[in-house]
């Protein structure tokens, strides 16, 4: 039937904004200092409520932070275990002064970041594969829907057993945790792509490779971004279960290191370390879509 | 070409969609010719096949029986030399408007300067000067259906193929465009094929009006427009003396044609 409803419906609604008289100067002067007022009355309450969200939230921070730290010290909890604030800044102090925390920063980070870019492309690549051929779509539904409810942490040994004790075996562990789940999202997209788009294409004589390259691909690009950010969070968990695994390097082998030695403090400085690096990585990833997700979309 | 043919031909056609539910007749046994140069319009009941036919002609499927025919030889598939405006613009939002108009010439490959130029020339001649580096939603509902005329006639077509394209339009823009559409065809002389439910854009556009029945699709009855109605532009030639009894004429077949199909539903 109409398979273009999807379609910009060709509603005339601006049409009669910028046919009908636009203010001008005979307007009256008072009319636009008006608006302006009230556009700025409206901005300075906006600001206003931004500054009392702040506050309120380093409030919190301070206040958890001094409760902490009262309770290391003052022993209601025991301090062996749960560490405190300074003993913690002074861990990371001096393991950042000495070095020795760089490397294990350096090993995790580049395999988050090989994980998350790794299991997008990849899943991207399969999901392109299976739009392509619909009948193997069709043969690999089931399997796909059985690996991807597969809790697929416990395939690490098998990994590890496979190419060893290594970057690999964590990358792999990190793909089996991105990839299928990646393929499935992106698949859906490419094949909820807007009929109407689709048939403008065809109508116009163009092949699958063109209809693949000027409408499928281009019109799931915002989800494929936004894949990626979410394969920033299932990085860190594959990359640090693997180091947990491995035991040999990274900021989980630290934690597990820490772990055994009983030494918490380490554990809990490692994991402000973790906290902080991935909040980067992921605003990192949220700035690079702001970028490339702009330009003349409409806000959808 | 062979210039004795007509410019487009069904010969006995019937269409029928097969799907899990079972196979449903949306069009059956018509013969329809249209010359060149001709304009001509199907109106019909909601359903009665009229985009199924547009979408033979344009060589979407192939028919379930019989023939369709472009220039005297049969419609093999999508070819640049029939165009196709659909109801909404289906714009791509991530290209400009000028890249929008050219995707057509992109999708063929030709890149030419002189293309680019015509892209170019032509959104001047409907109104879009200075839009070239926008993108669709920056623009009006009716500005972005100018975009698709664009987007249709920028791989110089010979037959274009109307799918209710001012249908979702206000009515003053949507009367603006009537008159841009039959001018610009008019000038290039193109065979042109409109559906449309609205039958005064029937009759005010049209060389000759074809009434369908429905379920399944086949022809009622076809009304030529008198010359004295058919000189002018659409916006005229619905203030015409005449025009009122033509108006009539097709309303009493369509619901003729609504009344027996409606019978065994
Ligand atoms: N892709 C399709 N699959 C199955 N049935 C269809 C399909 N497209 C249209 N039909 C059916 O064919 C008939 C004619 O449809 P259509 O040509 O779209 O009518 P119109 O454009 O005149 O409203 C309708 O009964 C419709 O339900
Ligand atoms: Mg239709």
């Amino acid at each position: 039937m109409s398979d273009d409803k999807a379609c910009h419906p060709a509603g005339g609604d601006k049409e009669a904004a910028s046919s009908e008289d636009n203010g001008g100067p005979h307007g009256g002067d008072d009319r636009a200092g008006w608006l302006k007022a009230l556009h700025a009355a409206y901005r300075r309450r906006e600001r206003s409520i931004g500054a009392a969200v702040l506050s309120v939230q380093l409030l919190l921070l301070a206040a958890f932070v001094l409760l902490w730290e009262a309770a290391g010290r003052l022993k209601w909890i025991d301090p062996l275990l749960f560490s405190y604030p300074t003993k913690i800044a002074a861990q990371l102090a001096s393991s950042s002064a000495d070095g020795t925390l760089w490397p294990h920063v350096g090993v995790t980070v580049a395999e988050t970041a090989a994980g998350f870019v790794l299991g997008t492309l990849i899943g991207t690549a399969l999901a392109a594969l299976l739009w392509w051929f619909p009948f193997v779509s069709k043969v690999f539904d089931p399997y796909l829907v059985v690996f991807n409810s597969l809790p697929k942490v416990a395939l690490g040994p098998i990994f590890i057993v496979a190419m060893g004790q290594g970057f690999l075996s964590i990358l792999s562990v990190t793909l089996s945790m991105t990839v299928i789940v990646t393929t499935i999202g992106i698949y859906n997209r490419f094949r909820d792509s807007e009929p109407g788009l689709v048939k403008v294409v065809r109508l116009l004589g163009g092949t699958r490779l063109q209809l693949f390259r000027l409408v499928i691909l281009p019109a799931s690009f915002p989800v494929i971004i936004s894949t990626l950010k979410v394969n920033v969070g299932l990085a860190w968990v594959g990359v640090i279960v693997g180091e947990f695994l491995v035991a040999k390097e990274g900021l989980g082998y630290l934690i597990i290191y820490g772990f055994q030695v009983f030494n918490f403090t380490l554990v809990l400085s490692t994991l402000v370390v973790i906290a902080a690096t991935a909040t980067l990585m992921y605003q990192g990833v949220a700035l690079l879509e702001k970028k490339l997700v702009s330009g003349g979309r409409e806000p959808s | 070409m062979d210039d004795k043919s007509p410019m487009l031909e069904l010969r006995g056609v019937s269409h029928v969609y097969v799907g899990r539910k079972g196979a449903s007749l949306a069009v059956d046994r018509m013969e329809l010719a249209v010359g060149h140069g001709e304009f001509i319009s199907l109106v019909g009941p909601s359903g009665c096949g009229k985009t199924t036919v547009l979408s033979l002609l344009a060589g979407l499927f192939p028919p379930a029986a019989g023939q369709v025919l472009l220039g005297g030889k049969p419609v093999t598939g999508p070819s640049a030399k029939v165009g196709y405006m659909l109801q909404q613009d289906c714009l791509l939002p991530w290209r400009t408007i000028r890249d929008n108009a050219g995707l057509g010439l992109d999708i063929a490959g030709r890149r030419a300067a002189a293309e680019r130029n015509r892209v170019e020339m032509l959104l001047e001649e409907v109104g879009l000067a200075g839009t070239e580096g926008k993108y669709p939603g920056e623009l009006s509902g009716g500005m972005r259906q100018r975009v698709a005329l664009t987007r249709t006639l920028a791989p110089e077509p010979d037959v274009l193929l109307l799918d209710e394209p001012f249908s979702a339009l206000d009515m003053h823009i949507k009367m603006q465009l009537e008159d841009l559409v039959q001018a610009t065809l008019r000038k290039l002389g193109k065979t042109a094929v409109l559906v449309t439910h609205d039958l005064a854009e029937a009759a005010a556009m049209s060389d000759r009006v074809v009434v369908l029945g429905r379920n399944p699709g086949r022809i009622r009855k076809e009304i030529a427009v008198p010359e004295a109605i058919r000189r002018l532009a659409p916006t005229e030639a619905r203030k015409h003396p005449s025009f009122q009894a033509l108006f009539d004429a097709l309303w009493v077949e369509l619901n003729a044609g609504e009344r027996e199909g409606g019978s065994h539903e």
